[in-house]
């Protein structure tokens, strides 16, 4: 089955060392130049959503109050620092899309599939090396096309980044018009740069494994960007279809989805979503992953039930395909509908338990190293959790018609973007930022982010649970005008204190990201005595990564072996007497 | 900060809060487990010189165990709120003897059309009122909800009842309010820059109060 | 600055004629590039003929600072009229003038939303003159454009004192502006690519100056009545007087 793909060596110029600096890190097709690229621009969009996050904080805390140094904005959006309402819908509409579309996607695939997938299966790059440049610099312009709808008449898109139509299809119900239209288009630019990435994840996977790398000897971290590819690749082109259709609505004079001209609104929503919710796994799949790496690493165990484990990733990869109609159990979809909609949900709650118990199971009876990698591991577990069980309640259709659409469901989708997807990044940065850059982050720095983060991040959104309890909506400007909601406010002004607080911190982390890059402490090949194939190689790895390829002996988390005196086995270490890992009798 | 819901005041009110608690009780226990095994493994196990981690590979009936206990769990929760659900929303969920009131949404305003002396619509005799909805207590009331423009959410906190406004499509909800008074309704489904305006009352009138009410509008409009 | 050059403003469109919209001198004397044609004036008053129906009457019964100004109820000022005198009629010139350019004026006309109604209702404004739009009333309104040959905008202002300033670039008569958290709210903007426009006052008088010697066809519209025409001759330095009248039929 596995098999080193001598045909399918990249065809990137054999004399590396001569490369250009431009061929190099700009134009470069090595897949760990590409995977910082990718880590750099989301990155950037990080921040952006962050700080669209705090405009909006401000508005919520202290509402139409004039915001400190707002008086910088122009005029149609915030006069005299005032926010807008429809600039605040800009913000909640443009918040979303750059924290889905380009930080937390683009951190988890565009960053880690690259960098890791060779990496780990033991190849030299990726099957397709130029395809994947172009997954990059196809990515960048769909950026700057986002971003450049804040500059437009009319404002950026306004109509939540679920773009909901007919708000979104008809620009007279906004006053936004290229905004929204850009909106489209950036999004069907960033899916092709995803499905050209998707497509090199899944053929690298399946022919480039190193001798060896049978399907069941690959790491979690890559079975579960191996689904991601998957559903990335089936679910992008839906998006984009979409987007399109969407495009048409506003420019050309179709009505997919206008009643006026015989449109249904309700087929945005089914198509949106029948994309979205492949998407919510994207966004949490390879975090998934990589924690269990991480954690196994930490715990210096093998990863508990590695194979349920690998099952869950699979069913959580299917279901993820026949529960989109829970986000429509309001909508006025046909409520026997809602029924089956509602069991296939529920039934998420099964991988998902499955994957926490085996989370514990690894640490169980383990050896325990407080690295900052690993908190961040058991923060994604802790907070995932959270964001797991508040799913259940939005599951059950006769609660979600009260917490449908308020701050409960903010809550929840908080837990698992940041409390899961974004505390497993920070632990994925730092555990391979000596791999990338050859020099360790400051774990001393690492900890003051940690721990701020973690305490911030609580006060930030647990509190948002409260507010949709008491029937708050999302997506309000103004909560203070409604009588019912004022007893609420003092929390939403903590909230805002709390999230501003949250920014803050992250200024830690990205001091201590760009400081390490230069003055870091030199990083050995294997720094925190992992046992994957990618710490056989150098910090950074050169390019082809291995002058010799590697075989593969052993499964991927054989820490504290019976076979060998240290507590770490790697996977390419050959042993004198043909020694077969418990796993694999 | 609260988990307790706020106090509900329609028939089925009851029955939403009480799978809301019950699914409270099971992800608390549930949390509760997890967080605390988590941290009693964390600290338990911490890396201490000259201790070696345990290597073992797992554990079927563990497997079988965690997979199992959530499965009953959730399909518990599912049979609980699918049979509420459709009592709520099924085929004939609507009882037959409920007043129909029609409510058309449009950026930013709900406006509420009653049937007039007929009980029927399109006959003329309908008077409209501006963001406020008056029903009478303890009577099944039918709202069919219209939009003129954009998706709007009929969202009344108190009744437990959420149901999206959907432009070409003319979706009927009901409800059955227990005590009298004002409550809030708003608007869940982001519809442009007034959104957050889109609010209006449901005044839940004691039935003879309601009586003389739409009596005292029905000779209004027979007068004209 | 915007502030202070408000009171200045309304004075200079003439704002004074009460609460359904006033007449508005043509800003010919502000010109700031182009010095006035002439100084003919065309002044008079439109009249209306007949029953005038009774005007719809508005709930405002659910918004609070609205009752305050006008109680819960309150008729639609769509038909004002005093004594056969019309007001809210827009009247401009649509024929007899020499080419452009013209004298483009230089102050902003002004829409303010008071009680949940515009004020003026109706009113005019030069291709490229910023119409001004402010905001009176401690709640929040959205001011939506709704035209057919310009490019529309869909703005809000959330608190009191708010102010927006837009124009537009294509001559439309008349672009309806309205607000749809009240959705009684409409008021109607005249876009011409000449200065001499007017709207008539609660007396259904108007003027139009700074035009030079010349006949010139006059259109009138109303919101309800629709449009009507007439001619008029003028020597410079006169006053020519016009009378324009609708027909409101038996009600």
């Amino acid at each position: 089955m596995a098999t080193m793909a001598a045909p399918l060596e990249p065809a990137s110029e054999p004399h590396a060392h001569e490369l250009s600096f431009v061929k190099r890190y700009i134009f470069s097709t090595d897949h760990k130049i590409i995977g910082i690229q990718f880590l750099l621009l989301s990155l950037v969009g990080l921040f952006v959503g962050g700080l669209l996050a705090m405009l909006m904080r401000w508005q919520l805390g202290f509402p139409t109050e004039p915001m400190p140094g707002g008086g910088i904005l122009p005029e149609t959006m915030a006069p005299g620092g005032i926010l807008l309402p429809e600039f605040y819908n800009s913000l909640v509409t443009m918040h979303g899309t750059f924290m889905v579309f380009f930080a937390i996607m683009p951190l988890l695939v565009g960053v880690f599939a690259n960098y890791l997938i060779p990496l780990k299966i033991g190849a030299p790059d990726m099957a397709f090396p130029r395809l994947n440049m172009a997954s990059f610099w196809i990515a960048v312009p769909a950026f700057v096309l986002m971003v450049s709808g804040f500059f437009v008449e009319g404002g950026n898109a306004g109509a939540g980044w679920t773009s909901y139509a007919p708000l979104s299809a008809n620009p007279e119900y906004t006053g936004v018009s290229a905004g929204q239209q850009l909106w489209c288009v950036s999004l069907v630019v960033l899916g092709l740069s995803s499905i050209l990435g998707a497509t090199n994840y899944i053929t690298t996977i399946v022919n480039m494994r190193a001798p060896g790398m049978q399907w069941f000897r690959m790491p979690l971290s890559i079975w579960s960007l191996f689904i991601t590819a998957i559903l990335t690749l089936l679910a992008i082109p839906i998006l984009s279809g979409a987007a399109i259709m969407l495009l048409f609505d506003q420019t050309l004079g179709t009505h997919f989805f206008l009643p006026p001209g015989g449109g249904q609104p309700l087929l945005w929503q089914h198509v949106f979503w029948f994309f979205g919710h492949p998407e919510v796994y994207i966004l949490i799949l390879p975090a998934m992953g990589m924690v269990s790496d991480i954690i196994a690493n930490g715990s210096r165990k093998p990863v508990f039930g590695y194979k349920s484990m690998v099952y869950a990733i699979i069913a959580i990869g299917f279901l993820g395909w026949i529960v989109w109609g829970h986000h429509m159990f309001q909508s006025g979809m046909n409520p026997l509908l809602g029924t089956t909609f509602m069991v296939s949900t529920l039934f998420i709650a099964v991988p998902s338990a499955i994957k926490t118990f085996n989370w514990l199971g690894t640490m169980w009876r383990g050896s325990v190293h407080f690295t900052v990698p690993m908190l961040h591991a058991c923060a994604f577990v802790a907070m995932f959790v959270i964001g797991g069980l508040s799913g259940v309640f939005m599951a059950s259709a006769p609660v979600d018609i009260y917490i449908h659409d308020t701050y409960f469901i903010v809550a929840h989708i908080h837990y698992v973007l940041f409390g899961g997807s974004l505390f497993a990044l920070f632990g994925a940065i730092t555990f391979w930022y000596p791999k990338m850059f050859g020099r360790m982050m400051s774990a001393r720095w690492g900890y003051a982010h940690f721990f701020l983060t973690f305490i911030f991040y609580n006060m930030t959104f647990f509190p948002m649970h409260g507010l949709g309890v008491g029937g708050h909506m999302r997506r309000i400007y103004d909560p203070t005008q409604y009588e019912f909601l004022q007893p609420l406010q003092p929390i939403n002004t903590f909230i805002t204190i709390s999230a501003f607080l949250l920014f803050a911190t992250q200024l830690i982390f990205a001091v201590n990201f760009i400081v390490s890059w230069f003055r870091g402490a030199k990083a050995s090949a294997n720094p925190w005595n992992d046992t994957g194939l990618e710490w056989t190689t150098p910090s950074p790895p050169p390019h082809g990564n291995w002058e010799e390829t590697p075989t593969v002996y052993h499964p991927p988390y054989e820490f504290s072996s019976p076979l060998v005196e240290e507590d770490s086995l790697m996977q390419s270490q050959r042993l004198e007497q043909p020694a077969v890992s418990q796993a694999e009798r | 900060m609260s988990w307790l819901l706020p106090p509900g005041v329609s028939t089925f009110a009851g029955d939403i809060d009480r799978i809301y608690y019950l699914i409270l009780w099971i992800t608390g226990v549930a949390f509760f487990i997890v967080e605390a095994g988590l941290i009693w493994f964390l600290i338990k196990y911490r890396a201490r010189p000259g201790r070696k981690a345990h290597y073992t590979l797992g554990n079927n009936v563990a497997e079988v165990v965690w997979t199992a206990v959530p499965a009953v769990v959730v399909i518990m929760i599912g049979v609980l709120s699918g049979g509420l659900w459709n009592q709520l929303r099924g085929r004939d969920a609507i009882p037959d003897d409920a007043i129909p009131v029609e409510v058309r949404a449009r950026q930013f305003e709900w406006n509420v059309t009653y049937p007039g002396s007929d009980g029927e619509f399109d006959t003329g005799d309908e008077f409209t009122t501006r963001n406020r909805l008056r029903i009478p207590v303890n009577t099944p009331v039918v709202v069919y909800l219209e939009s003129e423009d954009v998706i709007h959410s009929f969202f009344v906190p108190a009744f437990r009842v959420k149901q999206d406004v959907v432009p070409g499509m003319r979706i009927a909800v009901w409800f059955e309010a227990t005590v009298a008074g004002d409550y809030p309704l708003e608007c869940a489904e982001l519809c442009g820059n007034g959104h957050t305006t889109m609010g209006g009352t449901v005044s839940v009138l004691p039935q003879e109060e309601y009586r003389r009410w739409l009596t005292e509008q029905n000779q209004t409009i027979a007068a004209r | 600055m915007k502030r202070l050059l408000l009171p200045a403003v309304m004075l200079l469109i003439g704002c004074g004629g009460g609460e359904s919209g006033g007449a508005e001198s043509a800003g010919g004397e502000e010109a700031a590039s182009v010095a006035p044609l002439g100084t003919a004036v065309l002044a008079g008053s439109v009249n209306l003929t007949g029953t005038p129906p009774d005007n719809p009457m508005i709930d405002m019964s659910e918004e609070q600072a609205c009752v305050d100004a006008h109680g819960a109820t309150t008729a639609d000022p769509v038909v004002v009229a005093n004594d056969g005198k019309l007001a809210n009629v827009f009247v401009r010139v649509v024929g007899g003038l020499p080419g452009g350019p013209y004298p483009q004026p230089t102050q902003p006309a002004v829409v303010d939303q008071q009680g949940c109604l515009y004020h003026p209702r109706v009113l005019g404004v030069m291709v490229g003159q910023d119409l001004e739009i402010r905001n009176s009333d401690p709640m929040l309104h959205n001011i939506k454009a709704v035209p057919t040959e310009n490019r529309g905008f869909n703005i809000s202002q959330p608190r009191e004192g708010m102010t927006s300033s837009r124009s537009f670039d294509t001559p439309e008569v008349m672009v309806p502006l309205e607000c749809n958290v009240h959705g009684w709210m409409k008021a109607y903007v005249g876009v011409t690519e000449n200065p001499y426009f007017a709207t008539s006052g609660e007396d259904g008088g108007f003027s139009i100056g700074g035009l030079p010697a010349g006949t010139y066809q006059l259109e009138a519209w109303h919101e309800l009545f629709g449009t009507t025409t007439t001619e008029v001759t003028v020597a410079d330095g006169e006053t020519a007087t016009v009378e324009l009248s609708f027909d409101a039929g038996t009600g």
